[in-house]
């Protein structure tokens, strides 16, 4: 029971589907799982532009190099509405920023793989992005509205992503046998990640219900990868692709696909620090950002100059 | 870490077109107003989104309090002569 009137309050509004909004009062363990959760969502943007900015400069035609731009500008814009989204729970980014630095929070598991071929990036716009809308179009009805309102952003941006990807795996399938070859390689690779990057297993899955009440969560990690699973494997047949999965196949009883066990221990691996490429990300975007303090510095430097038009004036 | 002062927070408005007025669309950090207009432009625009786009300094807002809502809308709560639906008019009249 609550007894907590400003509580009470709170719960009613969610309970009714209304947003909450920054300066509503919130208890402290929903504003620490929201920082926790946008901050981790934004890092995965942020960080997430690095295994396709690999393949920029390589991109096989001018067409693709300026799709590739187009996107991987996106990721970056996504991960700053997430950001903005963060810091109205009185949080600022550059302590987030720290704590990523720190290790102390953490991105999405997908984006500690490399990128070892250009088919990759048509594997990461199908799989990964397809993973990603799904989990993040029920996150347009979360009930913290600046987060539901990134969403928004976000989803519309997203399908292109997932277009784009489709259309790039699509016409490498049915090129040479070679580029075939490496289209198949490429989603032999990313299949599974994808898969296990929804998360933990229900019956592990730590933050679970408690994000389900407070309606930040709408459906848990297993339903999502069942939709993610339905929704993708009638496209690898349109590809000509086999994902790597003997046990996928669809179930007319159970209206879906069945499929086999993720490896979750790999996906706990990988989170906690030991994938192929987890200090490879972290140390570029460290670099990164110290190689910018400069730029950051000499900004600062000519506000100083002309007041007129600084916020701090 | 850094010992760098985040540069200031700034609100985004963005005219989406002609005729519309401008609507908040999120913030985002700029040393200066110049630059904030175009991070906003990158940030908030990349497909023609909008027209116009306003920034203002997020600290120069003041912003009424959740917490006094009920008696601060208060006023506005018991008047339904403001609205035409309070009024009966009789039937022969066809549009008022
Ligand atoms: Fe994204
Ligand atoms: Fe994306």
């Amino acid at each position: 029971m609550i007894s907590d009137p400003h509580e009470a309050e709170f719960q009613a509004l969610i309970d009714s589907d209304q947003r909450i909004e920054p300066r509503d009062w919130m208890p402290d363990g929903y504003r620490r799982s929201l920082i926790r959760q946008i901050a981790q969502h934004a890092h995965s943007e942020i960080i997430g532009m690095q295994p396709e900015g690999n393949w920029i400069t390589r991109a096989p035609s001018l067409r693709r190099k300026a799709i590739l731009m187009a996107k991987v500008q996106d990721e970056a814009g996504h991960g700053l509405y997430l950001y903005c989204a963060a810091e109205t729970l009185g949080v600022d980014r550059a302590e987030l920023i720290d704590l990523l630095h720190q290790g102390r929070q953490k991105y999405s598991s997908i984006f500690n793989y490399p990128t070892l071929t250009w088919a990759d990036v048509g594997a990461i716009g199908w799989l990964v992005d397809g993973a990603a809308i799904t989990n993040q179009i029920p996150l347009c009805r979360c009930s913290f509205g600046p987060y539901a309102r990134a969403m928004v952003r976000v989803c519309k941006e997203e399908s292109f992503h997932q277009r784009q990807g489709f259309e790039s795996l699509y016409a490498l399938s049915h090129g040479t046998p070679e580029q075939h070859e490496m289209a198949q390689d490429a989603v032999n690779r990313w299949w599974w990640p994808s898969v296990e990057m929804l998360g933990p297993p229900d019956t592990e899955s730590t933050h679970s219900a408690q994000s389900m009440a407070w309606g930040i969560k709408r459906f848990s990690n297993d339903e999502l990868r069942q939709r993610f699973v339905d929704m993708v494997a009638p496209q690898a047949v349109v590809l000509g692709l086999t994902p790597p999965d003997p046990e996928l196949r669809w179930n007319e009883d159970r209206g879906h696909y069945d499929f086999g066990e993720p490896d979750f221990e790999e996906l706990r691996r990988v989170v906690s620090g030991d994938g192929p490429c987890n200090r490879q990300r972290a140390a570029h975007h460290l670099a990164a950002h110290d190689e910018g303090a400069w730029v950051r510095a000499a900004a600062a430097a000519y506000a100083a100059k002309h007041p007129a038009t600084s916020a701090a004036a | 870490m850094s010992e760098e002062t985040p540069a200031p927070l700034w609100e985004v408005f963005i005219r989406s077109k002609r005729g519309l007025s401008h609507n908040h669309v999120g913030s985002l950090h700029a040393p200066d107003a110049e630059m904030a207009l175009r991070n906003a432009r990158d940030v908030y625009t990349r497909r023609m989104e909008g027209v116009s786009i306003w920034v203002v300094p997020s600290a120069v807002i003041t912003a009424s309090s959740p917490d006094e809502k009920d008696s601060f809308f208060d006023p506005a709560a018991d008047k339904p002569y403001r609205h035409p639906t309070f009024y009966s008019i009789p039937k022969e009249v066809q549009q008022l």
